[in-house]
């Protein structure tokens, strides 16, 4: 059911797509038709892949290490209570500047490797795992608290086996934003400076006027971020098995 | 870890459960006095109901007990028994089972909390938990019990810690009639020898489990002298002390009388 559905809209999609380019008669350069960008997919897939391998390294790499970092941070506000006061305000500032100013300056300071590229995308990450599991361990039932405490349970006990379990569902929220918003930061930071990516790609193939393969770039982009959103979504179900989720018939 | 000889489960072990007496204990929350100067005992290895209306303070009765609240002033001593640190267990009206764990490992949770988890306690855990008629469930998550297993999960965990005082809050209100009537029976049934402190709204609550009942009104509140029946707890819903207490104890809940 879920692929039949995925498919109808895929084809839904292209459709209008497709109806777009023969009601506008907008010319190839301009907007290129499904059928010419599936040429162009066709017939340059080594360049496409090896470009996607690159930008997905870098977004797997910054998820990686935002969520280690923002998971490390949310756990070290709630173990030290002072520290919540410190870190919190500069992660709100952290936010309050968009990432997209800053690209430039990483690009100078990273050079034009996947460093600036990853560091992008951990910076556009960090904020919502660290909100979200912050919150998480925030919130966990005093109850739940009280009983452990009834038992003699250290802090540290509370934390591994209680808050940090019921923590896992917010967690998980915040780690499926993320992964929706890190492959803006990948290519957002391979346009401002880079040699290789799908970002560099399609700014490539636009100046070069190849419209169709920036729009096969663009395609095998949402087909990554897509398939790594989905990953995600598959592990975070598994994570947190005690959510019975409304399966659908 | 030297574990005090208690065993909540034996009836033989019924002298060793200690007796809680509380002097001049006193209690401010937000500005309002719950507790001023409150002289209550209960006595060792019996059921003591405290009956009261919603917001009396039973709870925070019980949390004094256990000591988890703080700014208390008073005095709240254990008798009878040699001092140990784990004194109290806890159970409350929500079944608090952490829906991650299992059954079984729920049932244990005071043990992982604590680090302790090893075959005898495992061993033990699958015993109460055939007892409680829950065998076949270990595997299970919480989310697939109806809510009177839940209880029961609840009831086992808070055997397996062993504590030789029980604090029970309201755990058999959110029930439906006839579970609450089997959990009753099979917690008074499992918990014999400890000394509970258990508290209700429920006066045919009381009256089924209390060796001794008592009802708590007031603000600062205070405890009434215990109405304590003839026969033996667990009573029979048709038991004669059941309904002759009833209007009695009725009567105490609505201020009239001792």
């Amino acid at each position: 059911m879920r692929w039949v559905r995925l498919g109808v809209l895929v084809a839904g999609l292209i459709l209008i797509w497709q109806m777009t380019v023969m009601i506008s008669g907008a010319p190839s350069y301009i907007l290129p038709g499904p059928f010419r960008v599936m040429r162009a997919l066709i017939t340059h897939p080594g360049v496409l892949f090896g470009h996607a391998l690159v930008t997905g390294m870098e977004i797997v790499a910054g998820l990686v290490i935002g969520t280690v970092f923002g998971a490390a941070s949310a756990l070290f506000m709630i173990a030290f209570k002072p520290a919540k006061r410190w870190l919190f305000p500069v992660l709100v500032i952290s936010q309050a500047i968009p990432v997209f100013a800053l690209a430039p300056l990483l690009v100078l300071w990273l050079g034009y490797g996947a460093g600036s590229k990853i560091a992008m995308a951990v910076l556009i990450i960090f904020f919502p795992v660290t909100a979200a599991f912050y919150d998480g361990l925030r919130r966990t039932d005093p109850e739940w608290l009280e009983l452990a405490r009834v038992m003699d349970a250290s802090p540290g006990a509370i934390l591994r086996h209680v808050r940090i379990p019921a923590a896992l569902p917010a967690f998980a929220s915040g780690l499926r934003v993320a992964t929706a918003v890190a492959p803006i930061g990948a290519v957002v930071g391979e346009w401002v400076g880079a040699s290789k990516g799908l970002g560099f790609y399609m700014l490539h193939a636009n100046a070069r006027m190849q419209i169709d393969l920036m729009f096969a770039a663009l395609v095998v982009l949402a087909i990554l971020a897509l398939t790594l959103y989905f990953s995600v979504d598959r592990i975070m179900t598994r994570l947190v098995y005690w959510q019975t989720e409304d399966l659908d018939p | 870890m030297n574990q005090p000889q208690v065993t909540t489960g034996d009836k033989t072990g019924k002298e060793q459960a200690p007796a809680v007496v509380m002097q001049n204990v006193s209690f401010s929350f937000s500005g309002t006095r719950i507790f001023e100067n409150l002289n209550f005992s209960i006595p060792g290895g019996q059921w003591t109901c405290l009956l009261g209306p919603s917001g009396s303070g039973k709870s925070t009765l019980l949390r004094i007990i256990s000591g988890s609240l703080a700014k208390v002033t008073g005095i709240v001593r254990f008798e009878g028994i040699g001092r140990h640190q784990r004194m109290t267990a806890w159970m409350a009206q929500k079944d608090l089972l952490l829906p991650w764990l299992t059954v079984e490992e729920n049932v244990l949770l005071g043990a992982r909390l604590r680090g302790e988890i090893n075959e005898t306690k495992r061993s033990r855990a699958r015993a109460l938990i055939d007892a409680a008629g829950l065998a076949g469930y270990e595997e299970e998550l919480p989310a697939a019990l109806s809510g009177g297993m839940r209880q029961r999960a609840a009831l086992l965990r808070t055997l397996m810690e062993d504590r030789p005082v029980i604090l029970m809050d309201e755990p058999f209100s959110a029930l439906d009639a006839l579970t609450r009537l089997k959990l009753q029976d099979l917690a008074a049934d499992l918990v014999a020898g400890a000394t509970v402190l258990l508290v209700t709204h429920d006066p045919l609550e009381a009256l089924r489990l209390g060796n001794r009942i008592h009802v708590m009104t007031g603000q600062p509140a205070t405890i009434g002298q215990a109405l304590i029946p003839e026969s033996l707890p667990p009573r029979r819903p048709d038991d004669p002390a059941v309904a002759g207490l009833h209007a009695a104890l009725l009567d105490r809940l609505m201020g009239n009388g001792p």
